[in-house]
């Protein structure tokens, strides 16, 4: 089982995180096309290599927090943004 | 050597060895087939019997050839035997015990005379892939061939009962793992010990010390002595590191750790890996190589040199290398007569052994044949590569050596050492792992030290005695010893002795187009058998390579997957650890004939016995549910209504104080996911009730919103589920019941009207919140109560409403009542498809909102239709229930939507439905197909309108005349822990009346005060409350602790609750940030753990690691314990480590019991009330 470097908590195993899928901002639904809206809602890159995603520590500090992981090797990158 | 000999019990025992394992003076008496055998202690089943004389112990799987040793190791796969009720021991592995009752598996009548032998004789017909052939068609046959198949099963019989053994499962943290207790791995473990790592050795044999068992006794006993002494080395021997997984997540796997348990997993974090298991000795292929007698020279050795065991009398001994030749000289010392040394470096060769159940001559290349018993063959090595690939390392062939060599490509924190590494003298071996053992140990202290760093305990600082950094020491290169590729004779022989798979059904193989390795692996099985490529990967690949006429490089190898070694699913299960919830009532549930439910964690009633006349008794009379599974969120703050439009596809802005409202909240696909009711109590404050299954969901996807698209808005999310204990009161006599227990609120019909919400007392409960909502259709009453007074207001509205026929009713009787509504349930009725407008919702989408989650596809589903629509129907016989999931059939006989929902309605006295269903099917009259599940198809009429039953609400207009009040008592409040034995009154609360201390205790937490307080990380109230996240603060009264960034639970003595409410008030009033506090003390279950051996008990439930460096005194954690989300506040007691643990309340009395539970063995006591009182700061 892969660990992820909680910001807030340190070093957990993976499954007390929930994984919200690559780094996503929602469009304004009112400035945004129907094909826009759905590139949003169900394209996915799915890269074979470096991801930027989105997991919430679930079972610890219930923050999100975005993890920068190799899909290859699931080496992750230290977690950027808000900390201590 | 003749059969007569061979049946009696001979006395192979030479003189005691210098290295030898077993003690002479300890005799252990136990039988082989019912015959009764002794040897020592020390012996392993196989080596005791060898020492008798006995050279068959078992039959192969397919041609049920007679097995012998082989290698004499775990792995060694002629020797799997039944042993007591255990199938599939491995004999040559096993050390004999008192009593023990051994047996040959697999074989009929007996070992000796197996008439399944005759497969042999028929092994042209049995060829590679006979069975994919032959028992194909026709299909109608395939139980009949499961039948015969079953016979040719390779395996012992099962014991339908459960052992007498457990098997246990737990967590353990290294920051050295070496596997492999060879001189490189002890001089590894001693160099990483010495840096100050904690290592965790683990070696598969019972002894460490690898091949200087047999070849260097004295320096093998020199090194485990130092092992010994060193403080910081765990030994695991007789266990394996089975599998090696992303960061050193690692399966350790230890047999019989200890009497009365058979196997243990420990997951094991490993901050450094050393794989150091040396080299396993390959057979060689010829004609009888799996003829009892035939075996490797290591085998030969560690008989000779372990257990003084003489492995035969006139030996041949066929060798490629120096250890070979040892073994010659070591058969010589054990009084074997070595009648030719046949030296494979002087193009010497060995091509047949004749003999059926023991060898009885040997035949050279050059014809010459020699009698002998036993033939001893050392032909070269495989490198057990399996934890490196596992790290991703892609190990290279080495032709110079005759082996794959580690790739290096494992990555950070992964080496290798030792024979897998390369060749050299004992020496040079015990200097490469002692050097590697340096690096790991830099590597894992490095890793160590950012951990303490980056956990928010140590705030930053970390003790002096884990180095910042330190000189990675280099690693001297191992040599790799010239080593001929020899790996068939010119004669075909066995490859795979597990599987029965022989060089000659390879080429068949190949021949067939199976020409790669992994194709020809799952054609022939080969290396897919117990030993999984141990002994024959490299001859499989050696000979695939020659019949494909590639090299072995070219060939490649098959995948090492874990495990490494076999796992016993009882290890791999461990002691159950399912969580259950329970809610306040569930005691009387169950002394009231309630029959049990399991709706996700929860255990709830179903029914007491008779669900029909329950229904009845809510419609004519009144019912009481206890629905405290119902999600209840706490939500505070100015911008709550901004999130209730965003989530919520209705509109929200509008809602009143003393409000409730329906809503259905809907993923940005539409789909909806969850709906349930909101109350508004005060200005800024609501409380927000979701299902039972989608509480944790909801929360999650508030937090979506609130934490990531609008950080700006100032609203904090408090789960509130089991703080209150729900019951809803429903029936025409529903007021009159209520009015009864409540005091200070006007239930009249105008006063207290439908969708109205009030707070009170109820019972003598006060601050019990009460919602006018009506999902059975009924006039009802939902009461939230103070979870610690549940129980009581559950058996005062049975006593209060006696005269009114008051009936509790289950989980079947709401369902039957809300479908007879038209009420949907989200997931029942709908699916993870289902569009709002497919849901019966229409009226709760309000598409004039600006924007709300799901709104553009919502809007683009209205627009272009799509999806199903949600009717109710009704079967044309009404005595027909259609199965939920019926089919619902078009014209044209395709299906066109299906029953969500059926029940028969005591109410109507005829069957109603629910169901999904297209648009061209689905309009109000129509009569549809239903295709039942035993094929008869039956007529369904589709309703106009949801409800079956009054669909105007006519019942909800109820305007009964409350009752007169009575005024009640303040009860005594109940923690959710069973109380055993007697109790006392404290302060309020009934608490157990004795203090049972112990060394390791588990007390009641349970009455202390907490209040949760959320606000910014870092602003004033955080400097006010002066506990940073991760750490405690111990005020004058209070215990404050950083649960969370910008989140605080605060203890205090119980019953001080007001006070503490009121101060923290005043601290919320004056700051200028958003500050909310809410009441928890009835919502968590709280208990402490004391005692020297905590921290290793929680190991068995909690994957951190909870050393002292990463969690000192005074902090506080949270995390998983035994599957429940759980704060650990570490307040050591006097000197001994101590936990105080709280978690939601209704996963209290599982956490505790099972905490006692695994505890037990270390003497964990349920020590009930505190001693001293409850003293927290």
């Amino acid at each position: 089982m892969m660990q992820l470097s909680c910001p807030w908590c340190g070093p957990r195993n993976v499954n007390e995180f929930h994984h919200d899928g690559p780094l996503h901002h929602r469009p304004d639904p009112t400035a945004t096309t129907v094909e826009e809206w759905r590139h949003y809602l169900y394209i996915r890159e799915n890269p074979h290599g470096v991801v930027e995603e989105r997991w919430y520590h679930a079972a610890g500090c219930r923050k999100f927090l975005v993890v920068t992981r190799d899909t290859r090797t699931n080496t992750v990158i230290p977690a950027e943004g808000e900390s201590r | 050597m003749n059969l007569s000999r061979s049946r009696t019990t001979l006395d192979r025992r030479i003189a005691p060895q210098p290295g030898e394992v077993i003690d002479r003076s300890t005799p252990v008496e136990f039988t082989w087939n019912g015959r009764a055998y002794s040897g020592f202690r020390g012996d392993t089943i196989v080596s005791a019997l060898a020492a008798a004389g006995v050279r068959m112990y078992s039959r192969s799987m397919k041609y049920h050839r007679p097995r012998g040793l082989l290698s004499a190791t775990l792995h060694d796969p002629g020797c799997m035997v039944q042993v007591d009720g255990d199938p599939n021991v491995r004999g040559a592995h096993r050390l004999i015990e008192e009593g023990m009752k051994v047996s040959s598996q697999n074989t009929w009548p007996s070992l000796e005379v197996d008439v399944r032998g005759v497969n042999q004789l028929a092994g042209r017909f049995l060829g590679p892939g006979f069975y994919y052939k032959t028992f194909i068609k026709p299909q109608r046959l395939w139980p009949v061939y499961e039948t015969v198949l079953r016979q040719f099963v390779h395996g012992g019989r099962l014991s339908r009962t459960p052992g007498p053994e457990a098997y246990d499962k737990r967590h353990a943290h290294a920051d050295v793992l070496v596997a492999g207790g060879g001189p490189a791995g002890l001089a590894a473990a001693l160099a990483a010990a010495e840096r100050g790592a904690r290592v965790m050795l683990v070696e598969e044999g019972h002894q460490l010390g690898g091949h200087l068992r047999w070849s260097d006794p004295e320096t093998a006993a020199g090194l485990v002595r130092r092992v010994a002494q060193a403080e910081t080395i765990q030994v695991l021997t007789n266990a394996t590191v089975a599998a090696r997984y992303d960061d050193n997540w690692c399966a350790v796997v230890q047999r019989h750790p200890e009497p009365g348990v058979a196997e243990r997993l420990l997951k094991t974090r490993a901050r450094s890996l050393i794989v150091a298991p040396g080299l396993l000795e390959r057979p060689y292929v010829f004609d009888g190589n799996d003829t009892p007698g035939v075996m490797l020279s290591t085998a030969a050795r560690s008989l000779v040199n372990l257990y003084g065991v003489a492995p035969g009398e006139r030996a041949v001994v066929f060798s490629a290398n120096p250890d070979g030749d040892a073994a010659a000289e070591d058969l010589e010392r054990a009084g074997v007569e070595v009648v030719r040394f046949v030296d494979a470096r002087a193009g010497q060769d060995i091509v047949r052994v004749r003999g059926r159940k023991t060898v009885e001559s040997v035949e050279l290349a050059d014809g010459t044949r020699l009698e002998a018993d036993l033939l001893v063959t050392a032909t070269g090595w495989t490198a057990p590569t399996s934890l490196l690939n596992m790290s991703g390392d892609v190990p290279v062939y080495e032709p110079r050596a005759a082996r794959f060599l580690p790739g290096g490509q494992a990555g950070q924190g992964v080496f290798a050492t030792g024979g897998i590494a390369g060749d050299g003298s004992t020496d040079l071996l015990i200097a490469h792992g002692h050097a590697t053992g340096a690096a790991a140990a830099v590597h894992a202290l490095g890793t160590r030290r950012q951990h303490a760093l980056a956990v928010p305990a140590t705030s930053g600082r970390v003790d002096a005695t884990v180095p910042a950094d330190a000189s990675v020491p280099a690693i001297p290169d191992l040599a790799v010893e010239e080593h001929p590729e020899l790996f068939r004779s010119s004669t075909h022989g066995m490859v795979d002795f597990s599987e029965d798979v022989s060089s000659k059904d390879l080429y068949s193989a190949v021949a067939e187009g199976y020409d790669s390795a992994e194709l020809a692996k799952r054609f022939t099985t080969v290396t897919m058998g117990p030993t999984q490529g141990k002994h024959e990967l490299m001859n499989a690949i050696a000979v695939i390579a020659d019949a494909t006429g590639k090299t072995i490089a070219q060939t490649g190898t098959t995948t090492w997957r874990p495990m490494y070694a076999p796992v016993t699913l009882g290890a791999l299960a461990g002691p159950s650890q399912d969580p259950v919830r329970y809610s306040e009532i569930h005691s009387w549930h169950e002394a009231n004939g309630a029959v049990p439910l399991v709706a996700g964690q929860w255990i709830r009633p179903e029914h007491y016995g008779d669900p029909e006349q329950e229904v009845r008794a809510v419609r004519e009379a009144v019912g009481i549910i206890d629905v405290s599974p119902i999600g209840k969120l706490d939500l505070r703050g100015p911008d709550v209504p901004k999130l209730l439009e965003t989530v919520y596809t209705n509109k929200w802005s509008k809602l009143e104080v003393g409000r409730v409202r329906y809503g259905a909240m809907c993923r940005e696909d539409g789909v909806v996911f969850d709906d349930g009711v909101t109350a508004r109590l005060g200005e800024d404050h609501y409380l927000m009730s979701t299902t039972s299954s989608g509480a944790a969901s909801v929360w999650e996807w508030l937090e979506t919103w609130l934490q990531t698209e609008r950080p700006e808005w100032r609203v904090h999310v408090t789960p509130v589920t089991t703080a209150y204990t729900s019951i809803n009161v429903a029936g025409p006599q529903a007021r009159r019941l209520v009015s009864r227990l409540v005091e200070g609120i006007d239930l009249s019909a105008e006063a207290f009207g439908y969708m109205r919400v009030r707070t009170g007392r109820v019972a003598g409960v006060d601050d019990c919140i009460l919602w006018r909502i009506g999902f059975t259709g009924e006039l009802s009453y939902e009461l939230h109560v103070p979870a610690s007074y549940g129980l009581h207001v559950w058996e005062a509205l049975l006593e209060a409403g006696q005269d009114l026929g008051v009936t509790p009713f289950g989980v079947e009787a709401q369902r039957v009542l809300r479908l007879e509504k038209g009420h949907l349930i989200i997931g029942q009725d709908t699916d993870g498809l289902t569009q709002a407008y497919s849901a019966g919702l229409d009226w709760a989408i309000k598409l004039d909102k600006p924007d709300f989650a799901g709104k553009p596809e919502l809007a683009w589903q209205r627009e272009h239709g799509g999806g199903t629509r949600l009717v109710a129907l009704q079967p044309v016989d009404p005595d027909i229930v259609p199965a939920e999931a019926s089919q619902v059939l078009r014209p044209d006989g395709r299906i066109g939507g299906r029953i969500t929902s059926s029940r028969h309605s005591p109410t109507l006295g005829r069957s109603v439905c629910l169901g999904q269903l297209e648009p061209s099917l689905a309009a109000a009259g129509s009569v549809v197909d239903v295709r039942l599940p035993d094929g008869r198809t039956v007529q369904a009429a589709v309703m106009d309108r949801l409800a079956h039953l009054d669909p105007d609400g006519t019942r909800l207009e109820n305007d009964s005349v409350p009752d007169e009040p009575q005024a009640h008592p303040t009860p005594l409040a109940r923690g959710p822990l069973s109380v055993t034995g007697p109790t006392e009154e404290l302060r309020g609360w009934q608490v157990a009346g004795q203090h049972r201390p112990a060394e390791l205790s588990l007390t009641d937490y349970t009455p202390l005060v907490k209040v949760g307080v959320r606000a910014e990380p870092t602003g004033a109230v955080a400097t006010t409350l002066q506990a940073p996240f991760g750490r405690v603060h111990r005020g004058e009264n209070t215990l404050v602790i950083g649960s969370g960034p910008g989140e605080w639970l605060v203890l205090a003595e119980p019953c001080s609750g007001t006070r503490v409410l009121a101060d923290l008030g005043r601290l919320a009033d004056d700051a200028e940030e958003q500050v909310s506090v809410v009441d928890l003390t009835h919502g968590r279950a709280m208990f402490r753990l004391t005692g020297r051996e905590v921290t290793d008990l929680l190991a068995s439930v909690c994957a951190l690691d909870l050393s002292d460096d990463l969690v000192p005194d005074g902090s506080t954690l949270r995390t998983t314990v035994a599957g429940v989300v759980t704060d650990l506040v570490r307040l050591d007691e006097g000197g001994r480590p101590s936990y105080l643990l709280h978690c939601e309340r209704s996963s209290g009395i599982y956490l505790s019991e099972t905490l006692l539970d695994t505890g037990r063995d270390r003497g964990l006591t349920d020590a009930g009330a505190p001693a001293a009182g409850y003293v927290i700061s």
